[in-house]
Parts: structure tokens; sequence; C-alpha cells
């Protein structure tokens, strides 16, 4: 094995090695695990800013009933772009493409992932299906209006661009396949000498649990959505009542890839919070196991209840009972996660910087958003809130409340790392708070309202509705502003922050903290040998987790 | 793209993780073919009187025939990668060329099928399609949906298959390095096993 002699002041980092070609070409040509895992950032962070004015003009149009700035079919197409984009580009590659890609390998102390060529590839179909999504906003036929469900018929009978949106979900979904291939892979492979499967960090766990769904619950959507063009471009009438189809056989498969999909949005941002409590309380992860095995079981029972979603249309008694009974079932693992966690925190030396600050908010919002899941769960009450804002408000919280802050709290957690710079903790803590309020604000109402009746995906809404949405909008407006706050103490800090090159700014004892930073092309000069568990904080001495072999 | 600046790790072969994410993608390929599978049984349950006239109008001998056709390119195959792990290049060679030709005369096969098919008015949205019962019009529309996607999978075979021959003969495969003909092999054998169902479900069954 050949590989340059590095010290810690003279290496040349992932940043500036160009390989053969240069600037743009070095970037977008590149098998590293790290530059596409940066790739991914640039183009999931573009995606979710387009996504973010989307539900601006949404929430901006619900601030008054009738018409405020837009007509009802534009609102449709909006609201569908907002979920199509949020969910397909955002959430999904949100953590796996990008912290997966960027710190699987180092974590598990490879130099790249088991088929980076294919790593690239995966790279290049999301933004093939990202630009299907965007070019459908624009070919002639105006935006598709279905909500990102696609339902049949009515997804087979509008004339809108439905067949490019169809498309883009499904490129994406290859590319969603060959990552989690590529994962599972790595993750049996090429494991350090000494790491055996529960010596692996607990972010590395979670991902070979989202991995798995990805391999294995995609398909499904896959084909569904090819018979949907199928039908659109032929007519075959698979889904279609009048020539002996079943309209409600597309929910069925539908949601067997899309229910699952909802883990592997959650599991990873799981995976991170997981890694993030142990650093900042400075102990020991309480019941590493349970933690890692919890994953296993979401992921496991996750795929078993799909048709929660579908109480309304009229199945068995049985099959009802059956799936809300595995729909409280999945509720215990992610129990035992925020249990452990807080568990971790107890007497435990806490720094609240920003990464906390965001692992906590995850906990605080992702609860919310749990229970709430639960009581839709329940067959009587889904009856009542089924199809209201109640069910948004419930997944914005487990998806932006639990996801998406922790998409922020890894952000906060590795930007030093990947980046080799110093962001502003105190900025980044106002962030934190403006954001955190904004989004109680933004979809708190939600709840109180759905309850009350207020369907969701409507255009227009009766009066006694009208405070919740004004108090919601306004709410909209401070989350913009806290992640204004937050990106732009981002932006500041890469153009003229601090240069650091402190390989572990904040006390951690994975291996992500014992590479240069920011990491060189092939992240380890010597392959290391692990012989500890990956969280010691007991002796507080990061030098026994790591012990570098001689050759 | 390039492996030659990137050192160790890429230039590090991993035989077992190449057949481990081989494996991975035909769990795909099969769960893909599995939704299928699925709508078809609920539709033979929900219209089996149907599904059951319908069936007679497929031609079973075109079928026995493509069966036979497939399951001896399997063969050729396997015998090809046995071939060059015996360093014999040349048979290698000559066995994928064969397994090509068999897939071909399967498409050309399959197109006569079709082709008489359409002669007959039978091809979804015809109006003769259209005047039969509901369920011989969602049989029939299975049958161009799965044949067809198999039939694509079968193409992409032959293109596979193409590039391993040219890699063979380039000696980019060789007798201590075929784990990308074996990949190539395991995705043929895939495809193989897929007719093998889609056989007796379209025209034995009747």
């Amino acid at each position: 094995m050949t590989s340059k002699s590095v010290s810690s002041n003279n290496y040349e980092s992932y940043l500036e090695y160009n390989g053969k070609g240069r600037g743009l070409k070095s970037w977008i040509f590149s098998t590293d695990h790290k530059r596409i895992g940066l790739l991914y950032l640039i183009t999931m962070l573009i995606f979710f800013a387009v996504g973010v004015t989307f539900g601006f003009l949404m929430r901006l149009e619900l601030i008054a009933p009738g018409k405020t700035i837009m007509d009802p079919q534009t609102y449709n197409a909006i609201f569908t772009l907002h979920g199509i984009i949020m969910i397909f580009l955002f959430i999904i590659p949100g953590l796996p493409a990008v912290f997966g890609n960027f710190f699987l390998p180092i974590l598990v102390g490879a130099k790249d992932v088991s088929f980076p060529r294919l790593n690239l590839l995966s790279w290049w179909l999301f933004l093939i299906g990202g630009l299907l999504a965007i070019i459908s906003v624009f070919l002639p036929g105006g935006p598709a209006d279905t909500g990102w469900t696609f339902y049949i018929p009515y997804s087979v009978r509008t004339s809108t661009n439905v067949f490019p949106a169809l498309l883009a979900a499904f490129v994406l979904g290859f590319s969603s396949i060959l990552t989690g291939l590529n994962f599972v892979t790595t993750i049996h492979r090429l494991r350090v000498p000494g790491m055996t499967w529960f010596k692996m960090p607990l972010f590395v766990w979670s991902l070979y649990s989202t991995a798995w769904i990805q391999v294995l619950a995609t398909p499904i959507v896959g084909i569904t959505l090819l018979l949907v063009i199928l039908e659109r471009a032929f007519g075959f009438g698979i889904f279609d009542p009048a020539l002996g189809g079943d309209p409600v056989l597309y929910q069925h498969l539908f949601w067997i890839y899309s229910h699952p999909a909802v883990y592997i949005m959650i599991i990873p941002a799981m995976g991170v919070i997981s890694e993030i409590i142990p650093v900042f309380a400075q102990r020991t992860i309480f019941g590493y196991k349970f933690i890692a095995f919890s994953s296993i079981a979401i992921a496991l029972f996750g795929s078993l209840v799909w048709a929660h979603h579908m109480f309304t249309v009229g199945m068995s008694g049985t099959a009802m009972f059956v799936f809300s009974l595995l729909t409280f079932l999945v509720a215990i693992p992610s129990a035992i996660k925020v249990f452990n966690w807080v568990s971790t925190l107890y007497k435990g030396s806490i720094a609240t910087d920003p990464p906390l600050l965001y692992a906590l908010g995850f906990i605080f919002l992702f609860s919310i958003g749990g229970f709430t899941g639960l009581i839709q769960g329940a067959l009587s009450v889904n009856m009542h809130i089924h199809d209201t804002s109640f069910i948004v408000a419930h997944f914005h919280y487990v998806m932006f409340g639990g996801t998406g802050f922790g998409i922020f709290a890894a952000l906060h957690f590795w930007f030093p790392k990947m980046f080799g710079k110093k962001y502003n903790l105190q900025k980044a803590k106002y962030g934190f708070w403006t954001l955190f309020i904004g989004f109680n604000l933004l979809y708190f109402p939600l709840f109180v309202m759905g309850w009350l009746g207020m369907p969701r995906r409507y255009y227009d809404y009766l009066p006694e509705y009208h405070i919740y949405h004004l108090v919601s909008t306004i709410g909209s407006w401070i989350l913009i502003l806290g992640l204004i706050i937050m990106f732009g103490n981002f932006i500041y800090a890469l153009l003229k922050g601090e240069k650091t090159s402190e390989v572990n700014p904040w006390g951690g004892e994975t291996l992500e903290w014992h590479v240069p930073t920011p990491p060189p092309l092939e992240n380890f000069d010597e392959i290391p040998t692990i012989e500890t568990d990956p969280y010691q904080y007991v002796q507080n001495n990061s030098d026994n987790v790591l012990v570098k072999e001689a050759n | 793209m390039s492996s030659i600046d990137h050192s160790a790790s890429h230039v590090h072969r991993d035989d077992v993780g190449s057949r481990l994410g081989m494996w991975l993608f035909l769990f795909t390929e099969l769960i893909l073919f599995g939704g299928m599978f699925l709508v078809y049984s609920i539709y033979r349950f929900n219209y089996q009187q149907e599904f059951h006239l319908a069936a007679k109008e497929l031609n079973t001998l075109f079928g026995a025939l493509n069966t036979i056709i497939l399951l001896t390119s399997s063969l050729t195959m396997a015998l090809s990668i046995t071939a060059l792990q015996k360093n014999q290049k040349g048979l290698s060679i000559f066995l994928q060329s064969v397994t090509i030709l068999f897939a071909l005369a399967f498409m050309v096969n399959k197109f006569f099928e079709w082709s008489a098919k359409f002669h007959h008015g039978i091809f979804p949205g015809s109006e003769t399609l259209l005047e039969k019962s509901n369920g011989e019009i969602l049989f029939f529309g299975l049958y161009y949906i799965m044949t067809g996607l198999h039939g694509l999978h079968v193409i992409i075979g032959v293109v596979l298959i193409g590039v391993m021959t040219y890699f063979t003969s380039k000696n980019r495969i060789t007798s201590d390095n075929y784990v990308r003909l074996e990949s190539a092999g395991l995705y043929w054998h895939l495809v193989d096993i897929i007719w093998i169902f889609l056989f007796p479900l379209f025209y034995l069954i009747t």
C-alpha cells in the first residue's frame, strides 16, 4: 500500500487536491466520497431553498380567507412541488447522502466507500432527477397538481406535467437505491481491523438500517410510479375501476414504500443525535446496544405499518386493527432512543454548544411529533382527524422538527471538520432560538385547527380558522429569519471565518475526530485499529481509543 | 472518474464486496418484479374466470420455445465463466457470444409473438380488447407490462454481456479477475428466473 506521508501541518486536504481535472470538473467528476458529500450538500441546499420559498408562498396565501396572492391552480401546483422537493430532494438525501457519504468511510476507518464510481453515478442521477422536477414546472401544461402522493385516478386524468414529475421521482429512487447498496457493502466490507459490529459508532448503525430500507423498499415505489406512467401513456387499466382495476391498490403500493421512506428520513437523524449527545455530555452513550437494535427494529416494524395512511378507504376491520397495533409498536423503539439520550445527559458535564442545542431541539420536537403520531394511529381518532391539517402538523414536527433539526445539528457538529473553518457560536445560538420559536409558532396552530376540522391542502377556509392561519403565517416569517441567521452564519464562516486545523474541537471520541481538519484525500495515513467501544469518556483520555498500527 | 490518481482504496480489489453489491442489486430487481407479481396475484384472485379464458389465447408453443432458449442461454453463460476460470479465453468468448445470440433469438421470438397479438387487435386501448371483460383487459395489460419489462431486462443483459465479451477479448477480464463476468452472469440468471415464473403464470395456468 502506497500512501503519501502525512503530518498534521503538511498535507493536501480533500478540498485542495484536484486530481485530473481542475476547477468544477475536479468536483463533479470526483469519486472522492467527501467531495460527493459536498456536491450533495450544495444541490440539496439549493432545492431546500426552493422548497422553503414554495412553503413561504403557500403560507402567505393562507394568511387570510379567499384569494390573497395566487389562484387555486397555482396553489395546488405549489403544495405539490413543495412536497416533491422537500421529500425527494431534501429530506431523503439530507443525512445519508450528505453526511453519510462524507463521514461513513471515515467513521469505519475506510479510505472511501466500496463503489466510488457508483457513488458518483448516484449523485448524477440525483441531479438529473432534480432537474426533471424543475423542468416539470416550466413545460407547457403547467406543473403537476396532484400532491406528492400522485393519487390515482386524478394523477392519470390531470393534464398537468405529471409525467416528468413521476420520472423525476423514479430516477431519484434509483439514486437512493444505489447509495443504499453502496453503504451496506461498505459497512460489511470496509470496517477497520478491530471494529466489530458493536464497536461501530451509532451513526453507522443508523445508516446501516437506512440503507437496507433504501434497498428493499424503493423498488416498490419504482414499479408503482412506472405503472402510473404506463397507465397515463397507454391506459392499461391496472388502477382504473372502469377497466376492472383498483385505485386503492395504488395507495397500498405507494405506501409500502413511502411509509418506510419516512424512516429513511428519520433514522439517520437519530444516529446524528446519538453521536452528538455523548460528545457534549462527555459521557458514554447509555444503552448502546438498545439504540443500535432499535434502529433495526424501527426498520422492521416500519415496513409493516403502511396502511395506517389509508384508514378511511374501507379496509376490513381486522386489517385496520392489525395496522393500528403495529403502528403503536413502532413507537417503542423510538421511545427507547429518547430515553437513552436523556439518560446519557444525566449527570453528564453538559456543554450547550449549538450542536447540542439542535439535538435537544430535535428531542423536544420529535417527541411532540411522535406522540401526535400515536394519536393518529388510534382508529377512532383517525376517522376524526384524517386529512386535516393535524396530519400536516404531525409530519412537519417529525420531518422538519426531527430530521430537519437533525440535519442542522449535523451541520453545526461537523462543519469545522468538513471545511476547516470556525463559525460564530453565539450567532448560531441566536439562529437556533429564532428557528425554534418560529417553528412552533408555524406548526403548532396547525394541530389546533386540524383538530377543529380544517382540511389539509385547502386553498380557502372558513373565517373561524383565520386566527390560527394568521399566527402560523407569522411563524413562517420568524422561521425563515432563523434560517437566514443560520445559513448567513455558515456562509460568513466559509468566506471570512477563522481557519482552523484543530483536530478535535468538541472533544469527540469517534474516528473522524482523529483525522486532520479538513480531512486529507484518503482520510487515513495509516489504517487505524480499534480496540475499545466508540464512546469512552470515562478516563477522558483520547489516546486509548486509537492505537496506530506499525504498518 | 479516474482510478489512476487515487491510490490504495481505488486500486484495491474486493471481489467479495463486489459480489455482495451485485446480490443487493438483484434483491432490488426481485422486489421490482415482486410488486408486479403482487398486482398479478390480486387480480388473478379477483378475476379467476376471466384470467382463465384470456390465458388460452396465448401461444404456449412460443412461450415454451422461449423458455428453452433462455434456459440454454443460462447454461452457456455459466459455462463461459467456468471456461474463463480454466483459462480458456477463446472458448469463454465463444460461449458469451452464444448467450447473446440466444438472447437475441428470444427477443425475435417475442417480437413475432407480440406482432401476432397486435395483428389480432389485442393491444392496450384497442377496440377488440375493450370489448372483452374487465378481467381479460387486466390480464393482457399485465401480460404486456410484465413481459415488456422482462424484455427490457433481456436487452440490458445483451448489452451487459456484450461489454463483458469486449472486456474478455481485451484481457480486462481474466482467469484471476473475473468478478465482473460473474456479476453479469448473476444478472443473466435473474432474467432467466423471472421468466421461469412469468411463463407458467401467463401461458400454463389456464
